[in-house]
């Protein structure tokens, strides 16, 4: 063992070691392909799909939640829900599509592509990544089965105290929010520091930070922005849990406790919260955009670098949630304040990308539409969003309709319309096959009607007085009319959604009659579309040198003296095949990431039911750590399995191509064709 | 398509295991900097519970005791000193494992469980103490912070106490060569965290007045 300072490498590898994971009843999970390989695999693209196709399901009951509460306020003195039931039914659409929706899809991307955009096989440590996921499921899952245990959270997404308390909700409901959103937090607080690695410890060789695609940065900011959020909404919750199942006396008023000392924790991390939401869909559109306007993005700097002033000024704007708490005319002036200037990041950015579309040759494809749908909803909801700094207009603004007109524009057409480009665009990346561009359009044009119908309206009711989360209206005070269009919006918007899930299956089957996709069917700009669609399980083989932002594109474009853009090689040419021998070793498959997260919910059932349930939930959950603690992340059995699960690439074992020298010729040989100068 | 480069295994084979280069962008290892990110997390977790604290460190009137009335200054002080000088000794096994001494490391690192063993008695005596003055955790606001704060801080160090514990095993079995020096050094930082964040708590719950 002293000897190893001298040894070669080949020895560190299995040297010393127990020749396998030994410990506990679980062997090393076998056979790649079969449905169960999905329970056990550390892939990070399986993991982003997991992740989108959970969040989609999610967004179903969220939808059907977001339905209910439309078709109770069609008319006024409704009487589909009960008030008791609207509580429960708008506490548990928000809480479902902000945690359980729009952070998972920015996960789901982060997961598949920010791997493959910065030239890595897969994140640092795949086997926390998988982790994530079944944190994300159970404590969705766990949230969600509250509906059959006594019916859900009912105070609003945020839950006020003392109204969380058990005097003022004596059912479960509450409990099942907090802990179901404190296993949720442990996904995004792993999944973070996970990314965070990633991003900066795993880029191809020669790829500097200002040579990154702009959702990787937009990915970086995001789990920054998660990674000290979701402790201060952990510390929060902490205490509401004490409160409810123990009696502390946190918030508990006579005992002296404060209620907004649970506002104050609960935005410290919401604020962050919202800009962690939309930065992901900011930074696919900020990729997306150049390849339908055949154009560089405009000011990347300025992008960047907006992207980290907001991720810096995001937690100094929190108190413009509550302005009407009594916290006093200094507090709402300083927070007034940070908030107009906040919009400035943002106004750079809308700067940007419409500066890009100007003289570009933009093609109107599906994910472009989304893309201009972005930033022009994005741009009417950052409005909306500056006038709450004014703090005699929020006054009257709070708690009305006006509030949830503009985080439906910012999330729902900010963040959503992002994402939904994001799906047409990355389709043929991630399953190898086109969704139809016919139905695309249709998909777009009827969400982007239903969703000014739907959240367009509610403007007019907030400012006309119409309050939120009261279950219904008495007539004669002109919300009638604007309800109805809501409404019916709402359904034209289910449409849409429904469209999107059929021209799925529908583009699957016609995708057998047509030519494959090829590695890059929209003439992209960043690596990955350099690989083969669908992309192999080794991601990039050999891993490509990085010279320039755009690298891909630079690959195919040069420009001659005069400027004028001329192709020096195609995509085919360029891009890496799948064919031939790929001697790639990959990190292994574990049981353990799973067993770990199960027992957490278990925990969960013990804190609310039974104390010797927790019990058995605690040992199972520390039999996965032990278990897992004592696998190797490699397969000791294969060929050359590193143990340490740190190294630069987590199947990097010196056994496979070297990227450096592989790739050096390639660019050689795209810049061997010298009728033009290149750029970069 | 498949070449093995003599390059790269010759350059990691020329690099000393006991400090593992590992080849990453920016020079720290993955485990390090996942270490350092969570720890950076961890500020604000406590962070919220300290501000807890502070809003709440007075009880209401008639609503059991303050903080001054039981406390015991020189024995808690005497149980942070311990916990001090259990990074003292966290330091030693990492410098002992990075020479290749592993009986040293592995004295070491006992040394610094039964330090933080003795804090984490020392903390359990204090509930007690604190209990059968008439403290229980539902007594006031200020009971709630303060049980809640500390207990925090006690969960941590006994998750600190079965990491060190699982690494004198794992030398014990010798399945900790030097190569793997960083992973003592990784619980190190967890440690060290622990230990800095006892003097702001210490400071905070009882040296302010």
């Amino acid at each position: 063992m002293t000897t190893l300072e001298t040894g070669p490498l080949a020895l560190e590898a299995g040297e010393e070691e127990a020749p396998s994971n030994s410990l506990g009843v679980l062997g090393r999970p076998k056979g790649g392909y079969s449905w169960r390989a999905w329970f056990t695999t550390v892939d990070h693209k399986k993991i982003g799909i997991m992740y989108g196709g959970t969040a989609i399901f999610f967004f179903i009951i969220g939808g059907l939640e977001a339905l209910l509460i439309r078709a109770q306020l069609w008319a006024p003195r409704g009487t589909l829900l009960t008030a008791d039931q609207y509580n429960q039914v708008f506490t548990m659409h928000g809480t479902t599509m902000i945690f359980l929706v729009v952070m998972p899809i920015g996960a789901a991307f982060a997961n598949y592509l920010m791997p493959l955009q910065i030239g890595a096989r897969d994140v640092a440590f795949p086997r926390i990544n998988a982790f994530s996921y079944w944190c994300f499921l159970f404590g969705g899952l766990f949230l969600n089965t509250s509906w059959f245990l006594g019916g859900g959270a009912d105070g609003g997404w945020f839950n006020y105290a003392p109204n969380n308390g058990v005097v003022f909700s004596p059912s479960n409901g509450i409990d099942f929010w907090n802990i179901g959103l404190l296993i949720a937090g442990i996904a995004s607080l792993t999944g973070a520091v996970n990314l965070i690695v990633t991003v900066l410890n795993l880029r191809a060789p020669g790829m500097t930070l200002m040579k990154m695609p702009i959702f990787t940065w937009m990915t970086l900011v995001t789990q920054f922005l998660l990674l000290f959020a979701i402790p201060v909404l952990t510390s929060a919750q902490f205490l509401l849990l004490f409160d409810r199942q123990f009696d502390g006396n946190f918030f508990n008023v006579a005992k002296g406790g404060e209620p907004l000392l649970w506002e104050h924790l609960f935005w410290i991390f919401g604020h962050p919260e919202v800009y962690l939401m939309i930065l992901p869909a900011f930074g696919l559109v900020s990729d997306m955009l150049p390849v339908f306007c055949r154009k560089p993005i405009f000011g990347y700097p300025f992008i960047v670098f907006s992207g980290i002033a907001i991720g810096f000024m995001g937690w100094g704007v929190w108190a413009h949630h509550m302005f009407v708490s009594g916290i006093g005319p200094i507090s709402v002036t300083v927070f007034a304040l940070t908030t107009m200037f906040i919009a400035v990041p943002t106004g750079v950015k809308i700067l940007n990308w419409t500066a890009t579309m100007v003289g570009g040759r933009i093609r109107l494809a599906t994910p472009m539409l989304f893309c201009i749908g972005l930033v022009t909803m994005f741009t009417i909801g950052g409005l909306s969003g500056v006038t709450h700094a004014v703090a005699p207009a929020d006054t009257q603004q709070t708690d009305t309709y006006y509030i949830v007109a503009h985080f439906h524009y910012v999330l729902f057409g900010g963040a959503f319309f992002g994402f939904m480009g994001g799906f047409y665009f990355y389709w043929p990346k991630v399953f190898g096959y086109l969704l139809n561009e016919t139905l695309g359009k249709t998909n777009f044009w009827l969400m982007f009607v239903g969703f000014n119908l739907t959240f367009g309206p509610m403007h007019v009711l907030g400012l006309n007085g119409m309050s939120r989360r009261t279950y219904t209206y008495d007539p004669g005070y002109g919300f009638e009319l604007w309800n109805k269009i809501a409404t019916i919006g709402a359904f034209l918007l289910a449409a849409s959604i429904a469209l999107f899930i059929f021209n799925i299956f529908y583009s699957k089957v016609k995708a057998k009659h047509l030519p494959a996709p090829g590695p890059d069917p929209w003439d992209a700009r960043t690596i990955e579309w350099m690989i083969p669609s669908p992309v192999p399980e080794y991601n990039f083989d050999p891993v490509p040198t990085i010279t320039t932002l755009d690298e891909f594109w630079y690959r195919k474009y040069g420009e001659t003296e005069d400027g004028r853009l001329v192709q020096i090689a195609t995509a085919e040419e360029v891009a890496q095949s799948a064919e031939g021998e790929h001697d790639v070793h990959l990190p292994s498959p574990s049981y353990w990431p799973i067993v770990t997260a199960f027992g957490l919910p278990i925990i969960g059932y013990g804190l609310l039911y039974t104390w010797w349930l927790s019990l058995v939930g605690g040992i199972i959950t520390a039999a996965g750590i032990y278990g897992w603690a004592f696998e190797p992340p490699d397969d000791p059995e294969g060929a050359h399995g590193h143990e340490d699960h740190d190294d630069h690439h987590p199947d990097d074992d010196g056994d496979h191509t070297d990227a450096t020298d592989d790739a050096t010729p390639e660019l050689a040989e795209a810049e061997g064709d010298k009728e033009v100068e290149t750029v970069g | 398509m498949v070449s093995t480069t003599v390059s790269e295994v010759g350059l990691d084979a020329a690099a000393p295991h006991a400090h593992a280069t590992h080849d990453t962008n920016t020079g720290i290892s993955n485990t390090k900097l996942a270490m350092w990110l969570f720890l950076g997390s961890e500020c604000l977790l406590f962070g919220g519970l300290i501000t807890t604290y502070l809003i709440y460190k007075e009880p209401l009137a008639g609503q059991g005791p303050a903080l001054a009335d039981i406390v015991d200054i020189p024995f808690t002080s005497t149980s942070s000193f311990v916990l001090l000088m259990s990074s003292l000794t966290m330091v030693l096994a990492v410098s002992a494992i990075e020479r290749g001494d592993h009986h040293r490391m592995r004295t070491w690192t006992a040394a610094t469980a039964i330090l933080g063993a003795t804090f984490v008695a020392g903390q359990v005596y204090e509930f007690t103490a604190f209990y059968r003055e008439g403290l229980g955790f539902t007594t006031s606001r200020f009971s709630s912070a303060f049980y809640t704060l500390t207990g925090f801080h006690g969960v941590h160090v006994t998750v600190g106490l079965i990491m060190l514990m699982s690494l004198f095993v794992l030398s014990l079995r010798g399945r900790l060569p030097e190569h793997k020096a960083e992973t003592v050094e990784v619980v190190g930082l967890y440690w060290h965290f622990v230990d800095v964040v006892w003097i702001l708590i210490f400071a905070v719950v009882y040296l302010i007045p």
